[in-house]
């Protein structure tokens, strides 16, 4: 029996199997590893180990003793702490008083200030983390935050430390020191349970790893030393992936969107470019350098200070979204929760709220068309939902954004379809299916254009790349000039105009 | 056992179970309550908050708020009074109630919507600025109405219910249709659910909420014109403290002052809980200022109930 095993642990929420007869062990002073897709059950798996959530069946026991926490409080006590993505800490607050918090040494009820940051110091010190212990936790970087947590699962002599996804808002420095702190804590006999989509950390750090997929264990490594990277995808996959592009060339037709100089109050000099129709044009750049800014201008959801905007030869006004969607111009917004899904409304409301214009009378709607369409999307998009009236928020970041294209491509008569980081935080699998799909849309006729921070992504499945910088056009290449390095170099803010780095 | 209950409780329907159940006790325990007398009655005290609880379930939906529903209320009962009087036509008189409702509801939507003022300041306000209109222009005084025809709005009959409970029920109907049959009633349900992504989905948000508003001012006109015609005269200080009432059992029926979820059936069942408890404990003689306690405790117990629904459905 293992120092920590999970046996036979399910879990079901309303409409959807998370977990279904897990088990596995892990052993005292490893790094485990925890792997999957969206959707695959591991944060389900986390937050019942935390006392957060409670399986429906199954038991975890820790050094041979059953363990039945009634919160996360009582997990926390037993020895078990998760580090979530969203920290727990209190901004407000130093970070000594942060790591006190809830246990803050006192004399009738005065906080004894210099054995409070005697104790925290030598904690801290011990387990080699160096921070200003009275500095405010709402002046620590992201990284820093995250040490501060740690130190909290340090401070309360943590048996157990989950960390899900620690590095996702981290630079690849704090990382490091991460990782250093991590490998410290190996070395004091700790489990922990590393829960990253990243395989590069994942190889780099864990002893052992667990792969989850559809909530049941896909497969359970003792040890890293014989498994390959393409084997660890397959078993989160399910199936080999050999090319997750698929590009297929296209003819380009006439020229379906034009864009003239186009200005606004967040870009640094006036845009212009086209898109033909059956044409995928990529927006590669870096994080603000005015891609997302030019399309919400594209779209009306800013206001336009000048320039023209012209689909099929037809001048539009876009001074709304409203407008453009007329003018069969659609935008699917980098952020899905802020901009797209409509929280706490179902598949089906989520589809039909822009469509169902074509469908109504004097106002009033045609129930029987709105499921049809909603049937008829779920089904083409593979939406995984038990049912079109699942509130949209319970799926997962995949699916959700499946259901905005369905918003999308329900509309009659869409021209240009705009998709802003269309994969973010979306599984491997659900990716290549979005990119057949946009496939299929460009063969109809569309012309699509596709924003992306992932350069592999744009040179795979775009005809052409657009590159911005600093909030302007800088370069453009056609599908047979493709050379990474030339991309990156145009996304690149040029030192010889510092105003570019300005924005 | 309990866990069908609770099934019960939780489901979308708990708060129908609970009203069905509650109205069974008071019937059995509270002698007199089930009578014709008794029932007309207790409709006929939950007309004025269940004709603004209609609209102003839209506003809750939206995520927005109306504080002014009750000084509208009582300066549309003057206008109405008012105007007929000086004119010596009823018909007159209830359409400029009305149209004075509409104007007031649309300002407050158009400041709240095109000038991006927070709802709950810009209807503080414009509950002070109209109370103080009814005010002004009866000098402080109730105005007292003319001509008898105006009473009968109240008093007339059909079928042997008393008018202002047909329109009730016909509001109930018609805005239970517009927020489940309607491009409006679900475009209002999508902008409190997340008012960014549906403004980005060409629902057109301010027109929206300005018409949310401005629908709610002519409710009130209503609510407003039946009032002054059940008390026989124009008060400007009736309906003192009504937001608070219709906003109560808006969330008592269910409503999320977050925005994004409201069903007809609940406002419905929420304003008629608040009837029967009023009414129950006034056939029990006790003392009004015991009513209070009691309604605070409702209230909140109904959002406890609320809450543990939501987590229940796996909600946050």
């Amino acid at each position: 029996m293992s120092f920590l095993e999970f046996s036979n642990i399910s879990k079901t929420y309303p409409g959807v199997r998370a977990l279904s007869g897990v088990s596995f062990g892990v052993e005292k002073g490893a790094v485990h590893g925890l792997m999957g897709e969206n959707g695959a059950g591991k944060s389900t798996l986390i937050k019942i180990l935390s006392g957060d959530q409670h399986a429906d069946a199954g038991e975890i026991s820790i050094d041979g003793k059953v363990q039945a926490y009634a919160s996360t409080r009582d997990a926390f006590d037993n020895g078990v702490i998760v580090i979530h993505q969203e920290l727990q800490l209190v901004p407000e607050l130093t970070v000594a008083e942060n790591l006190s918090l809830g246990r803050f040494p006192a004399s009738a009820g005065v906080i004894a200030r210099r054995r409070m940051l005697d104790d925290v110091g030598d904690k801290l010190k011990s387990a080699g983390i160096d921070i200003d212990m009275r500095r405010k936790i709402k002046t620590l970087s992201i990284g820093e935050r995250q040490m501060v947590e740690i130190a909290k699962a340090v401070m309360l002599d943590a048996r157990v430390i989950a960390l899900d996804e620690p590095t996702s808002s981290l630079s690849s420095r704090e990382s490091e020191v991460l990782f250093k702190l991590i490998d410290r804590l190996r070395g004091e006999g700790k489990v922990i349970i590393y829960v990253s989509h990243r395989l590069d950390e994942v190889f780099r750090l864990c002893d052992s790893l667990t792969v989850l997929r559809d909530g049941k264990l896909a497969a359970h490594h003792t040890s890293l030393k014989d498994v390959t990277r393409d084997k660890v995808v397959a078993e989160m996959v399910g199936r080999e992936i050999s090319d997750i592009w698929g590009f297929r060339p296209r003819k380009a037709g006439d020229v379906r969107l034009k864009v003239d100089g186009l200005s606004g109050a967040r870009l640094r000099a006036p845009a212009s470019f086209e898109a033909r129709a059956g044409e995928i044009v990529g927006f590669f750049g870096l994080i603000g350098a005015g891609r997302s800014e030019l399309m919400r201008l594209v779209f009306g959801a800013d206001p336009r200070s000048g320039g023209t905007i012209a689909v099929d030869g037809k001048a539009v006004a876009a001074a709304s979204p409203h407008d453009a969607i007329r003018a069969g111009v659609v935008l699917c917004s980098e952020d899905r929760k802020h901009d797209g899904i409509i929280q706490g409304r179902s598949i089906e409301e989520n589809i039909n709220i822009s469509s169902r214009r074509h469908h109504t009378r004097f106002g009033v709607l045609s129930r029987v068309s709105e499921i049809a369409t909603a049937e008829t999307f779920i089904k083409k998009l593979k939406v995984r939902t038990p049912s079109r009236r699942q509130d949209i928020i319970n799926l997962s970041g995949g699916n959700q954004q499946k259901v905005i294209l369905g918003r999308w491509l329900s509309e009659q008569g869409i021209r240009v379809l705009i998709v802003d980081e269309p994969t973010r935080g979306i599984d491997v699998g659900a990716k290549s299916e979005i990119y057949e799909l946009l496939y299929q849309l460009a063969e109809d006729g569309m012309a699509i254009v596709v924003v992306s921070s992932e350069l592999p992504e744009v040179m795979g499945i775009c005809d052409r790349i657009l590159v911005m910088c600093g909030g302007r056009i800088s370069a453009e290449f056609a599908r047979d000039q493709f050379a990474e390095r030339a991309i990156l170099a145009a996304a690149l803010p040029d030192k010889k105009t510092p105003d570019a780095i300005a924005s | 056992m309990t866990d069908r209950l609770k099934k019960i409780l939780l489901g979308e329907q708990g708060l129908v179970v609970i009203f069905i159940v509650a109205f069974a006790l008071v019937s059995l325990l509270v002698p007199n309550f089930l009578t014709d007398r008794n029932m007309l009655g207790l409709l006929q005290s939950v007309v004025t908050v269940g004709i603004v609880a209609c609209t102003m379930m839209f506003c809750l939906a939206a995520r927005d708020f109306d504080l002014s529903v009750g000084s509208i209320v009582a300066f549309a009962g003057m206008v109405a009074v008012m105007a007929s009087n000086t004119t010596g036509s009823i018909l007159l008189g209830l359409v400029a109630a009305i149209a004075c409702g509409a104007v007031v509801g649309w300002v407050n939507g158009v400041v709240i919507a095109k000038f991006r003022i927070n709802a709950l300041i810009t209807t503080l306000a414009t509950m002070q600025i109209v109370r103080g209109m009814a005010l002004i222009s009866s000098d402080g005084r109730a105005v007292g109405i003319n001509s008898p025809d105006f009473y009968q709005l109240a008093l007339s009959k059909l079928l042997g219910i008393p008018t202002p409970i047909w329109v009730l029920a016909v509001l109930f109907a018609i805005f239970g249709f517009v927020l489940n049959s309607t491009v409006f009633g679900k475009n209002t349900l999508a902008i409190g659910g997340n008012p960014e992504a549906s403004r980005l989905a060409g629902v057109n948000v301010d027109r929206t909420r300005i018409w949310i508003f401005t629908l709610q001012g002519v409710v009130c006109g209503i609510a407003g014109i039946l009032l002054a015609s059940r008390i026989t005269s124009g008060q400007p200080n009736a309906a003192v403290g009504l937001e608070l009432s219709v906003i109560s059992a808006c969330v008592l029926g269910g409503v999320s002052l977050a925005g994004g979820r409201a069903t007809m059936s609940g406002v419905i069942v929420g304003v008629l809980i608040m009837g029967i408890a009023e009414n129950a404990m006034n056939l029990l003689n006790i003392p009004a200022f015991y009513q209070y306690i009691v309604r605070g405790v409702i209230l909140l117990l109904a959002v406890l109930l609320d809450n543990l629904r939501s987590s229940a459905l796996g909600r946050r």
